[in-house]
């Protein structure tokens, strides 16, 4: 569906250098970047801001011309057949409106019909389901300037589906809404994607999005991939494990070794140890555990994804 | 056909946004035309000094203004609205056009058609209606003709200056007023019946930038009046050649333009 084969975006940009004189440089926003994504996939793209996230988006969608490298979306090449490839993928900026300002959010799914050329039946049915799925009832008759930013951020999505895209690009779709806006936008999203339907790229700095919606992720620092894979993998490969917290009757006696894991923290006088599971399952590590001490309450740690992607960032920082 | 539909819709739709504002709309329907009724008092204050102008008399001298303002001010309000290109570059909101499976360029033009301009259009078009009737036109079919195209072509003309300065945008986000030395300098500048320029401006302005045909060529194989500065009479027939030419220039340097875009980070 999606095609990237060493793509680059280069920005020259001119700093100061001295009273009058500006000295160019070039700055590489997407600095070779390969990637190729299957019908139906859901591909969650992150990174630091500034990593070329938005850039890649904008190369994909024919907004911004490639330096060079290969890209194709829907067999299309992006820059020429900007047009052709616009009826076939649907598009949301979080920070970008499609909307018109001015009318009412009804009047602008209208306009879209005619510039999408989409005939009314097909319409009218994918605007029915849209309006169940993200309850837009409410508010359709109000002009969009009048909107919160949740309930636009429902119209832009629903503005980006009328016509049916095959490829969904959704560049920070859930920036600025609160919790609940947060979640609508997410549930919707995964029961598109769980169609197999449409292919879906995100962008996002909130990790939940990515948690709840993407088997896959591409992390990008400084124009590179630097990891493509699923969320396990990146554990995985970042050493982030699952743990475990026991709470004990009694302090852990000194010396305590489990076997499979390595003890990682002793708190409230011993009566609180945590385990990193390392050879060890965690089904062996808490049957071991049990039998050794008398344990009052325990749970089971998932990896926190938010401190792996920080590790991640920093690590390519040098420059 | 279908696209025209979607162009259809989409202008349909500025002009109820424009609407919504009832008061300031009116407001500004109005006040517009004061603008371009000033460009003609100009050239008529002007008569009040001298009782001819670079050898042209006040009626011959309005033929020019009036095909120059007709021209303009269809431009303007059709094409007019491009200028605001560079806001859409600075915000990166020209993403948003990009995306659509309609041309950047008449999107841009219709999502802002300046329906409160429209009222100039009819004063520039009464100017010239007056003009020619104020002339003793000897009628011909070639000089009819003439009459319906060069206000046509002279839009086309104005139309590419305004595509082409506005595209300045692309490569040089301050570019400002920069642009409106071409099109509103460019406006006055064919107001006037060439003779009153002089020497290397003159060359510049009127032949190599092809300003002298907008008004001045097409008024006087209009009138059937010689050249003062000797070009033959059927070079009022080449405005539409030029108006051509100059659409081309302006297509060439929005596409390189928008291939140079460079949106903004977000």
């Amino acid at each position: 569906m999606i095609e990237m084969r060493e793509l680059r975006k280069d920005f020259t940009v001119r700093v100061k250098a001295g009273r009058l004189r500006r000295a160019k440089r070039t700055v590489s926003a997407v600095d070779g970047v390969s990637l190729s994504i299957g019908r139906g996939e859901m591909v969650g793209y992150i990174g630091p801001n500034g990593a070329g996230k938005s850039t890649t988006l904008k190369m994909l969608t024919g907004v911004l011309t490639p330096s060079s490298g290969h890209v194709s979306v829907c067999g299309l090449t992006p820059v020429p057949q900007r047009t052709r490839l616009a009826l076939r993928i649907g598009v949301v900026f979080g920070q970008r409106s499609q909307l018109w300002w001015d009318l009412p959010l009804r009047e602008s799914f209208r306009l879209l019909r005619h510039i999408y050329r989409v005939p009314a039946a097909e319409h009218a049915a994918r605007l029915r389901r849209c309006r169940s799925l993200l309850d837009l009832d409410a508010f359709l008759d109000t002009p969009v300037r009048q909107l919160s930013l949740g309930q636009r951020m429902r119209g832009e999505l629903t503005a980006a589906l009328l016509h049916g895209p095959e490829v969904l690009f959704l560049d920070e779709p859930t920036i600025g809404l609160d919790v609940v806006s947060k979640q609508a936008v997410r549930s919707f999203l995964a029961e598109l994607g769980g169609s197999g339907d449409v292919t879906l790229v995100l962008t996002t700095h909130d990790l939940a999005d990515i948690e709840r919606l993407c088997e896959r992720l591409v992390v990008i620092d400084h124009g590179r991939v630097v990891h493509d894979g699923s969320i396990e993998a990146l554990h995985e490969r970042y050493g982030s494990r699952r743990s475990i917290v026991a709470d004990l009757a009694e302090p852990l006696p000194d010396g305590f070794e489990l076997p499979g894991t390595k003890l990682a923290g002793v708190t409230a006088n011993g009566h609180r140890v945590t385990f990193v599971l390392e050879s060890s399952t965690a089904g062996a590590a808490v049957a071991g555990l049990v039998a050794a001490v008398d344990v009052r309450d325990l749970s089971l740690l998932e990896p926190d994804i938010e401190d792996v992607v920080a590790r991640l960032y920093s690590a390519t920082d040098a420059p | 056909m279908g696209e025209l539909r979607a162009y259809a819709a989409l202008g349909a739709a500025q002009i109820r946004s424009a609407t919504a504002y009832r008061t300031s709309f009116l407001i500004e329907l109005f006040g517009n035309m004061g603008a371009t009724v000033f460009d003609v008092l100009t050239v008529l204050v002007l008569f009040r000094a001298t009782p001819a102008l670079g050898g042209f008399s006040l009626a011959e001298a309005m033929l020019i203004a009036g095909l120059s303002a007709a021209g303009f001010t269809l431009a303007d309000f059709t094409v007019g609205n491009v200028d605001h290109l560079k806001s859409l570059v600075r915000a990166g909101t020209l993403d948003a056009v990009l995306v659509r499976p309609l041309g950047a360029l008449p999107q841009l033009l219709l999502m802002d058609l300046p329906v409160r301009k429209a009222l100039r259009v009819v004063f520039g078009f009464t100017v010239l209606v007056l003009a020619v009737a104020a002339n003793d036109i000897d009628w011909t079919p070639a000089r009819a003709l003439l009459l319906v195209v060069a206000p046509v072509a002279a839009a086309v003309f104005f139309g590419s200056i305004f595509v082409s300065s506005a595209s300045l945008a692309f490569w040089w986000v301050d570019s400002g007023e920069v642009g409106a030395a071409f099109t509103y300098g460019g406006r006055d500048f064919t107001s006037y019946p060439m003779s009153v320029f002089g020497g290397w401006f003159r060359g510049l302005f009127a032949y190599a930038l092809g300003f002298a045909f907008v008004a001045y060529q097409p008024a006087l194989a209009l009138l059937g009046v010689p050249d003062p500065l000797g070009l033959p009479a059927w070079s009022g027939f080449l405005s539409p050649l030029v108006a051509f030419a100059a659409a081309a220039f302006a297509a060439g340097v929005w596409r390189a333009g928008i291939r140079h875009y460079r949106s903004t980070g977000s």
